[in-house]
């Protein structure tokens, strides 16, 4: 059992600390504002450490229960570095928005914990378990700020639609239960070539398909993406945007590519047209989006299409490309939902685009900064976003998806213009109305230069990562 | 395919029964309304006031508490079935189970959700 333990120790870490700060908070109150913020990174840092001490282990622990392989670990230490960067940005925010941060932190560090459960397991109760853990945490962030209408909607909202995914997940499991009499992954890729292959494990993974399409909000479940995203606190919204979708997308490529890939010619098709639709709907709303944290939900919805394209390839070899995207992805964005925060007032004032009409001449700094982030989510070269598109839509091409990267790329363009329209205003126009001051302090410029330097860095020597992520999904041969 | 067969005939024979059930009375029964009949059904006393009463949302926090400690104890049953077997490994299991839980009850005691005024 020793073994075992040692195998979930970043879990057992982050969880205790989550409780230790629950406690502190309870006993010692709002004075310890502070300190919880200070104590949740050394949550993540040493969550971190052991991850990356345990990052050459492949193991199973608790009887099948929980695995350890390099997928797990690399999406594990994403999703940390995610937790340290989105910590940094709120520890100002928090204090400026005035949240209940005994429960902030806490339940960031409850949600990590989840997403880290679900990446690294093959079982589907416990991956189970690990969506449900992240997921509430997140339906309870989103409401953070209880006395704004819009946060209590986000929160409702999410709640009763994710429950409504989580109920399709769950129904899902069940039916690939009844079919195959197993829960583990593995076990059913063996019973599909086994000639096992009925409708009611079809109609399972069809459910399933549904839940992580809705966690990852791919076009038609991606309702409540918009109102969620402009309605949470935006710390939270660059968590979800980030943390959530990551680990989202990893469980539901090690689902399919484990188990389903026999059958891809059952899904694919299913898959193709939903990320058609997925980049297509995503983009055209987001032209009209006059809210920057409504443009910026529609564009994470629209990645997550491109992402799609290199999914529905089914070539285990080149998905390490989709892991790619997610880390640029992570990075982008985190950067991009930090410059919102620095802008916007208490009361989710200046989120509206014109807000930022003239800002280089005041910010050169920040207007710098937010360009390179909206750069990066276009695709323009050196930055990581770049790299990112041309990973997914090569490797699409080279699976002889031509028309769908066709698709992809002429998105792209489309998408062009509402990136470039923020910094277009942000340069050429002139300011239209008083924004008032900027608080352009140390923690959240220290996220955005981390995110840029990520930026540049997978950009300009993707090698590095596109290694370490061959190897991560060598897991799946 | 054909193992869902039974499942089949069962929703069909039950809901044939339902609807000759409802229906048979719908035709033969005899019907006498009466004022009295309508009203709702409350321990067989005559109402008093509306049935719907706002409650107080202390209610709520209440019942959720409950409802976590309650599921607790249903968590220990199967557990103390199989205590022995289990040996000090599921002792300490349990343990960590139930502070981690205790951990959540002193946040509530301390945040007052269990103060009613």
């Amino acid at each position: 059992m020793m073994d075992d333990l040692s195998l979930v120790m970043p879990e057992v870490v982050l969880c205790g600390f989550g409780l230790l700060l629950l406690l502190i908070e309870a006993f010692l109150g709002e004075k310890s504002k502070s300190l919880l913020g200070i104590l949740t990174l050394i949550a993540a840092s040493s969550a971190l450490f052991f991850v990356l001490r345990l990052s050459r282990l492949n193991g199973e622990a608790f009887f099948g229960l929980y695995s350890l392989d390099p997928l797990a670990s690399l999406i594990k230490g994403l999703i940390l570095v995610i937790l340290v960067l989105i910590t940094v940005a709120s520890i100002r925010y928090v204090e400026r928005e005035n949240a209940i941060a005994g429960e902030y932190y806490p339940l960031l560090i409850f949600s990590t914990l989840g997403m880290m459960i679900m990446v690294s397991t093959t079982n589907l109760l416990t991956i189970f378990i690990g969506v449900e853990l992240m997921s509430i945490s997140v339906y309870v962030l989103c409401g953070m700020f209880r006395e704004n209408v819009r946060s209590a909607e986000a929160s409702l909202k999410y709640f009763l639609l994710g429950a409504f995914a989580s109920a399709f997940l769950v129904y899902g499991i069940s039916l690939l239960y009844g079919s195959t009499g197993s829960l583990d992954i593995r076990a059913y890729s063996e019973a599909i070539s086994a000639g096992n292959y009925s409708s009611v494990l079809m109609l399972g993974v069809a459910l399933i398909t549904v839940g992580f399409a809705f966690k990852i909000a791919l076009v038609p479940f991606h309702m409540w993406t918009p109102d969620v995203y402009e309605g949470a606190p935006t710390s939270v919204t660059a968590f979800m945007a980030a943390g959530v979708k990551t680990a989202a997308f990893v469980t539901f490529l090690r689902i399919f590519y484990t188990a389903f890939l026999p059958v891809i010619k059952d899904w694919g098709g299913v898959l193709w047209l939903i990320a058609v639709i997925t980049m297509s709907y995503a983009n055209l709303t987001a032209l009209v989006q006059e809210n920057i944290k409504r443009m910026l939900a529609y564009s994470s919805i629209a990645h997550a299409g491109y992402i799609l394209v290199a999914f529905v390839t089914g070539e285990r070899s080149l998905s390490s490309s989709i892991i790619y995207y997610l880390f640029a992805y992570a990075f982008m964005n985190i950067g991009a939902f930090t410059c919102v925060m620095l802008m916007e007032r208490k009361g989710e004032e200046n989120l509206d685009i014109d807000s930022y009409a003239g800002l280089s001449g005041k910010h050169p700094l920040l207007s710098l900064c937010l360009s390179i982030f909206l750069l990066s989510l276009t695709g323009v070269p050196p930055l990581a976003g770049f790299m990112a598109k041309f990973y997914v839509f090569s490797t699409a091409i080279k699976a002889g998806y031509v028309w769908l990267a066709i698709i992809g790329v002429l998105n792209s363009v489309v998408a062009a213009y509402y990136y470039l329209r923020v910094i277009m205003y942000m340069y050429f126009k002139e300011p239209v109305k008083e924004i008032g001051e900027i608080d352009l302090s140390s923690p959240y410029f220290l996220v955005v230069f981390i995110c840029i330097f990520f930026l540049l860095y997978l950009g300009i020597f993707p090698r590095d990562l596109t290694l370490l992520a061959e190897g991560a999904v060598s897991v799946f041969f | 395919m054909k193992e869902y067969l039974g499942i089949l005939i069962i929703i069909l024979l039950s809901s044939l029964v339902a609807i000759l059930i409802v229906g048979i009375s719908y035709f033969l029964g005899e019907r006498k309304p009466k004022k009295v009949k309508l009203l709702p059904y409350e321990c067989g006393m005559t109402t008093i006031g509306p049935s719907r009463r706002r409650i107080s949302v202390k209610y709520y926090i209440f019942a959720m508490l409950f409802l976590i400690f309650d599921i607790e104890v249903l968590f220990m049953y199967p557990w103390a079935v199989i205590t022995k077997d289990l040996k000090l490994f599921g002792f300490v299991e349990m343990f960590i189970f139930i502070v981690i839980l205790l951990i959540g009850y002193f946040y509530v005691w301390r945040k007052g959700a269990l103060e009613w005024e």
